[in-house]
């Protein structure tokens, strides 16, 4: 929709680098040039499936495959996920190309995804030629238009000139700031075009501030208001991992002596174990967090956003409390929840601006509270969910089987459902970025693909995906794809032969009616060893320490299918609309 | 009071692209609030466009919105003011039969008094502009309903505030 009469857009907004004297021009296509822009950005790999408008650039990326890998997932949706897991790991921009049409509106889910949960992600489709577009030609569809609300910047290319700019910005956009997805489109002809390129990497928009400065005052006053604070409580998330920030958080809430718990994005920042870490946040967090969320009078929030799945109801939620937000969305700040103190900035330079302004203290009697509310959960829960004495096997349990063999080094990627919240609540993380889930979008079919795309950027890791038999079954063909690249990758399903969470829903909300919860599953085993996957089947307790040493031991990649009690809950459990204080555990 | 529902005029200030527009109206459609106006021209700066966009929200809503517009990559800036803080103007046009002007006495006296400007008049109709505040254009609209109107449109409200907007300020700290 061009709505302005000016056709001079492109060239008013990308900071040239004038420090760069010497560049080289070479006359080539669009589709070359994409593959040299990509290269330019150190992509080593991409996920994707060929199609007929993105043909030229496949046609590249069989010249270029000595030096760019690309994977070919068995659904573009898992291309997503992959090029999702592979960022999360480890930081880089994840890079997923598609054709027009079909391919590119099976894009939309994991954009959305990585929208929601901030991250960083090119997203490339192919385009019918620029004289057909609006025409309905075949495999046409306004990619643009449909993937606006869910990208941080989208942009169609119709010219070949464009696309190192283009592409620069793209990926400038897409790792600075608050990560975001981001989608280019580009037409079949811009793609055979010929232009002579040069590639600048892009130094910054005009319109953009990726990082807001950062106010002294501010800083000032959150550290008053923790210095005087006797009960203090933080809520970090994923901020604090994108930022990079882990080595300040830790040095800050070491000094300071404040409990810290996690949203589920902010898991693995500081391991499990740290004696400040109180746990998880939210409807299936931790209790004693939970509970004193209404308790502490000043609560610090820092690289997390008020999701209501972290507050249950707003009317009730930390009232007594003076809010503390460190945050680099300035759109975040008093969304949800009205701040005292907003501090705007990226969250390693703002913590470590703190640290020295912050007074040494220890709240020894404020600690004691989430220590005896934890053995509180501990009674209720955590000792039926981790050593059970019923003959059914839980979820829990396999989490610690897990744990104990891959001494909390490995990195769990669950899906979405009950298995999710029990890996989040029980994994242990030695290590950041340890944690990759779908939190904000509930993506289930996120696991599979993720755990694929974070073993190929960490392969020197452990990656452990862990699903539900009902969204393993929505990815579960990229089974192909971990078989064709020989990608280690442990997969375990969790499975109960329901849809475990909205059948716990319905338990408890609407009198047990199970209304298509309940899955008639095809032997997993047999589809696992149809790709050549080594795969087992564990259907009691005697059998689950010699599986998950199999799998841990295995080279290759490894399925496992643990039959888990049928109707068991996740607890604690904070029921929709209510306060995080009224928590229930059982 | 942030929760009542006022009327607010937003002045953002973009790069010139194409699709924003579409990302902008988004922001207003996800939260089904119904743009009331909308705007786009050249702005004061060289390249830089500016939406004027009316709406009715709570101020908490606009303060929510005006962050979602600003976090938008290609907008520069975006305020939000009251009624009483812009100056604003909307245009209209009515297509009427020219038989009324002769026929109808009382249409020519409320031509004169609404300062309404005669843009064109030939044998079957003539066309009428005016541009004013919204109650003004109301109040003729009202007027000449009686008399039966052949086409009627009204453009969106264009505005300038009475503080200053300190976008070009703005611009030039980003080229430092």
């Amino acid at each position: 929709m061009r709505f302005l009469p000016s056709q001079e857009n492109m060239e008013t907004k990308t900071i040239k680098d004038e420090s760069k004297d010497t560049q080289t021009t070479e006359r080539i296509s669009g589709s070359e040039a994409i593959i040299k822009c990509l290269l330019a950005e150190g992509v080593d790999i991409l996920y994707g499936y060929p199609g007929g408008a993105i043909m030229p650039v496949y046609d590249e990326l069989y010249k270029y495959q000595d030096q760019i890998h690309h994977v070919l997932t068995r659904h573009e949706q898992g291309a997503t996920h992959a090029a999702q897991g592979y960022a999360r790991i480890s930081g880089k921009v994840g890079v997923a190309i598609a054709t027009s049409g079909p391919g590119a509106t099976n894009l939309i889910t994991g954009i959305a995804d990585a929208q929601i949960d901030s991250t960083p992600m090119v997203c490339i489709t192919g385009q019918v030629g620029s004289h057909l577009l609006g025409s309905d030609a075949f495999q046409e569809t306004d990619i643009v238009g449909i993937s606006t609300p869910v990208t941080k910047w989208n942009h169609q290319i119709t010219k070949a000139s464009e696309i190192p700019e283009v592409f620069a910005k793209a990926f400038y956009i897409a790792k600075s700031g608050r990560p975001g997805p981001v989608l280019i489109d580009i037409t079949k002809d811009a793609q055979f075009e010929t232009f002579d390129f040069t590639y600048e990497k892009c130094k910054g928009v005009r319109s953009y501030k990726p990082v807001p400065d950062t106010n002294e005052d501010t800083l000032k006053a959150a550290a008053d208001l923790i210095n005087n604070a006797k009960k203090p409580l933080i809520v970090w998330g994923q901020g604090v991992i994108l930022g990079q920030a882990e080595e300040e958080f830790k040095a800050v809430i070491e000094k300071a002596g404040i409990p810290s718990a996690w949203t589920i994005l902010g898991a693995s920042a500081i391991p499990t174990s740290h004696p400040l870490n109180v746990g998880m946040v939210g409807m299936h967090g931790n209790y004693a967090p939970n509970v004193l969320t209404n308790e502490c009078d000043v609560l610090i929030a820092i690289g997390m956003r008020f999701d209501d799945r972290v507050t249950g109801n707003l009317a009730t939620y930390a009232k007594q409390a003076k809010i503390v937000h460190f945050e680099i969305d300035p759109a975040e700040v008093d969304k949800n929840v009205q701040t005292d103190v907003a501090v705007l900035g990226d969250a390693k330079a703002s913590l470590k601006a703190l640290l020295p302004l912050l007074n040494k203290n220890s709240h020894t009697k404020w600690h004691q509270q989430f220590k005896d509310l934890y053995q509180i959960e501990f009674e209720k829960v955590i000792k039926n969910d981790l050593h059970p004495v019923k003959d059914g096997l839980t979820m829990g349990e396999v989490l610690k089987e897990i744990n104990s063999q891959t001494k909390g080094e490995a990195a769990i990627v669950s899906d979405v459902g009950q298995h999710q919240m029990i890996a989040c609540r029980y994994a242990d993380f030695n290590v950041s970025k340890s944690n990759i889930t779908s939190g904000g979008l509930g993506t289930m079919g996120f696991a599979l693909p993720a755990a694929l795309g974070a073993k190929m950027a960490a392969p020197e890791r452990e990656v452990i995906m862990i699903a539900g038999d009902g969204g393993y079954q929505m990815t579960i063909q990229e089974l192909g794809t971990i078989f064709q690249q020989n990608i280690p990758v442990k997969i375990v399903v969790l499975n109960n032969e329901f849809l475990g969470m909205v059948r716990q829903w319905q338990q408890l909300f609407f009198d047990k009616r199970y209304a298509s919860t309940e899955m008639v599953n095809p032997d997993f085993v047999a589809i696992a060893k149809g790709y050549h996957i080594e795969a087992k089947k564990v259907t009691e307790r005697k059998d689950l320490k010699s599986a998950v040493k199999e799998m841990v031991d295995c080279k290759g990649p490894y399925f496992l299918e643990v039959r888990v009690e049928k109707e068991d809950n996740v607890f604690p459990m904070i029921p929709t609309g209510a306060s995080v204080s009224d928590i229930r555990l059982e | 009071m942030e929760n009542e529902i006022k009327q607010f005029t937003v002045s953002v200030y973009t790069e010139n692209n194409i699709g924003l527009l579409n990302r902008i109206s988004a922001i207003f459609q996800r939260r089904h609030i119904n743009i009331e106006s909308l705007n786009t021209s050249l702005s004061e700066i060289e390249g830089v466009s500016r939406f004027t966009i009316v709406v009715n929200v709570t101020e908490s809503q606009m303060k929510k919105i005006q962050g979602q517009i600003e976090k938008q990559v290609e907008v520069i800036k975006a305020y939000y003011h009251t009624e009483e803080e812009t100056i604003y103007q909307e245009s209209c046009l009515f297509k009427i039969k020219s038989d009324l002007l002769f026929d109808e006495r009382q249409i020519q006296n409320i031509i004169k008094e609404s300062n309404a400007r005669i843009v064109t008049v030939n044998k079957d109709f003539f066309v009428l502009e005016k541009s004013g505040r919204r109650e003004e254009l109301e109040l003729l609209y009202r007027e000449l309903s009686v008399f039966g109107i052949m086409q009627f449109t009204r453009s969106g409200r264009v505005a300038v505030t009475k503080d200053e907007m300190k976008i070009s300020t703005m611009l030039k700290a980003f080229q430092h």
